[in-house]
């Protein structure tokens, strides 16, 4: 029982392997999202070259001004992909935090009903009470947080397992669907239109003031989380371990689901539910790390990136239609949760 | 090793919800020993191990660290001082060894102090103990039943506790693992000073490996003492309800119990 200094070199070595990993993808991740970003900005009907594009974004500082171009690139192009990036990114961190408390990676906001609820809520103002713009955001945020709430409640039994809470979150996200469905059939067509478009989830509207409030959502939501985190090394191995270990339990699974909600309710406010993105994003960024870590940065990095691509391809797939964003994020995130559901039913854990 | 830590129970009942398993009952953990707890299924065993983890409130009576009473203790001092392995602890998908086995680091490390070159000692200082070295970089849910067990005791052991509590660590191994375990426990006591209990279902295992055995049936102690005081053939068939022989163990002169079935009832008389 001597330990020698190669053991601990040997430890040494392998922590460092993993963090150079966990380094590697989010420097990976990170480049992709920076010429996804470029992309953005430079492709479009109205054709601005680099160099212009390059001179729009610097031109608050350098006052060289072109009006037409600024436009284009700094009120259109620009707030759009800038709230993609925070909505994927928000999405993807809700996800996550669910996924790991929850140990499953059907547990995601999108499948266990908080989506719902900030649509069926989002619906019903703008059908009922003829609500448009940021009332409905308002609304919608009101929806996730008491649909949340109402799961949390009805899955606690001395304590939640997490098991109860993805059953009782299917159960909650069947109903608010039923919900949505009896409220399209008292509506008149332009409200359904608007509430459709809602609810497919989309960039098209994206104004610079939607990324504020968001952005600065996550300024609070971040630190928290981030405060939150450590907690969940032990939390990862059981309640009882974790309980052994020392941490506080209770108090962390509670903060870091209010933050998870936070994160989904105020990306579902600004964009709509826009599909999968919080489902894939944590799998994805796990299948990367290849078990070097639990992913929380490159989980939101992949977030991002999905938001922002499945934005582009939903814009230039078609040369005369600009699909919702939703639209490409719901197709390719089904294929995912197939795949997801095939590998998992084969070794068996979905739970 | 610092002076012992000394964990006891006094008037303890505990209870899930209604159902009262552990009633009044008190227990002094010889510090420094080897301590082995056993009994019949559901006899409140792995309840009171919780107990005496504080992973479970009692409804009356107290579990005292060092005189104080434990609940009213802050967690993560409690963790510095007792570790505990429960049943059945969950490994993340995909945790590597070394990240699993760290996390055991988890109560010597805050908010300003994150890992450091001691945490990274303790960790190799936990494989080698557990011979699991070679295993480092190795995903947990790709090991045997045998590697895995071992590497959560070396999650414990990365705790570096003075007192250490397993429920059942030798449950679903071959018996070359159980014996090895066993051993590794014995190192920890003899070697090291450590005070640790056990849930054990083996009683042969139990009687030679104990310093203290406590044999316990409706959460109550029937016997506790050295082994050959304790393993009577009188104490056997209260707590199991099964009539039995107990000759010595010819390896380890410590009582070794011949159960008697039904079939075999008569030749026993000779």
């Amino acid at each position: 029982m001597t330990t020698t200094t190669a053991d601990i070199t040997r430890i040494v070595a392998v922590r460092r392997a993993a963090a150079t990993r966990r380094q590697g993808v989010a420097a990976g991740l990170i480049l992709a999202l920076l010429a996804a970003f470029a992309m953005a900005l430079y492709l479009g009907d109205y054709p601005v070259a680099a160099q212009g594009i390059i001179q729009s974004l610097l031109s608050p500082l350098t006052g060289l001004a072109d009006r037409g171009v600024d436009f284009i690139v700094l009120q259109v192009r620009l707030p759009r992909a800038v709230l993609a990036i925070l909505a994927g990114a928000s999405f993807a961190l809700a996800g996550i935090i669910f996924q790991t408390l929850l140990r499953n990676p059907l547990a995601s906001p999108d499948i266990i009903g908080i989506a719902h609820g900030a649509s069926a809520s989002a619906v019903f103002c703008i059908i009922i009470l003829g609500w448009s713009g940021l009332a409905v955001s308002l609304g919608a945020f009101a929806g996730a947080v008491l649909t949340a709430l109402t799961i949390y409640l009805l899955a606690w039994r001395n304590g939640v397992t997490a098991f109860r809470v993805v059953l009782i979150g299917i159960g909650m996200a069947a109903m608010l669907a039923a919900v949505i469905s009896y409220l399209f059939t008292r509506a008149r067509l332009n409200e359904v239109q608007q509430a459709m478009a809602w609810l497919v989830g989309s960039l098209n509207a994206a104004r610079p003031a939607d990324s504020i409030v968001l952005g600065g959502a996550m300024l609070v939501l971040v630190p928290l989380m981030i405060a939150l985190l450590r907690g969940l090394d032990a939390m990862e191995l059981g309640d009882d371990t974790a309980r052994a270990l020392g941490a506080k339990v209770e108090t962390t699974r509670l903060g870091l689901m209010l933050v998870a909600v936070g994160f989904a309710a105020f990306a579902t406010a600004a964009v709509g539910p826009v599909g999968f993105v919080a489902f894939v994003s944590g799998p994805l960024a796990r299948s990367l790390l290849k078990g070097a870590g639990r992913g929380f940065l490159q989980a939101a990095l992949v977030g991002a990136l999905v938001m922002l691509v499945s934005d582009l391809v939903a814009q230039h797939l078609l040369p005369t239609v600009q699909l919702p964003v939703g639209v490409v994020t719901g197709a390719c995130g089904a294929l995912f949760l197939l795949w997801l559901l095939m590998a998992s039913g084969r070794s068996g854990r979905v739970n | 090793m610092s002076a012992h830590h000394q964990l006891l129970a006094a008037g303890l009942d505990l209870a899930y919800g209604d159902r009262q398993i552990v009633s009044a009952l008190d227990l002094t953990l010889p510090p420094g020993k080897l301590t082995v707890i056993v009994g019949a299924n559901a006899c409140g065993k792995s309840t009171l191990l919780r107990g005496l983890a504080r992973l479970l409130t009692p409804t009356r009576g107290a579990v005292y660290l060092d005189g104080k009473p434990i609940h009213q203790l802050p967690t993560r001092e409690v963790a510095t001082v007792l570790g505990v392995l429960p049943q059945s602890p969950i490994a993340p998908d995909a945790i590597s060894v070394v990240d699993l086995v760290g996390r055991g680091r988890y109560p010597h490390q805050g908010w300003f102090r994150r890992w450091t070159p001691e945490d990274d000692a303790a960790v190799a200082d936990a494989l080698a103990a557990t011979d699991t070295t070679d295993l480092a970089d190795r995903p947990v849910d790709e090991l045997s039943g045998g590697q895995r067990r071992r590497v959560w005791i070396a999650m414990a052991l990365a705790q570096e506790t003075d007192v250490l509590l397993l429920d059942e660590p030798t449950t679903f191994l071959d018996i070359n693992h159980q014996v090895e375990v066993l051993d590794l426990l014995t190192d920890l006591v003899k070697q090291r000073g450590r005070t640790v209990v056990v849930v054990l279902h083996d009683l042969n295992l139990a009687c030679r490996y104990a310093d203290h055995l406590v044999a316990m049936k409706s959460g109550k102690i029937i016997a506790e003492g050295r082994p050959v005081a304790v393993m009577t053939e009188e104490v056997v068939e209260d707590v199991f309800g099964m009539t039995s022989r107990i000759v010595l163990d010819p390896v380890s002169n410590t009582p070794m119990i011949v159960p008697i079935g039904r079939h075999h009832a008569e030749q026993t008389v000779t």
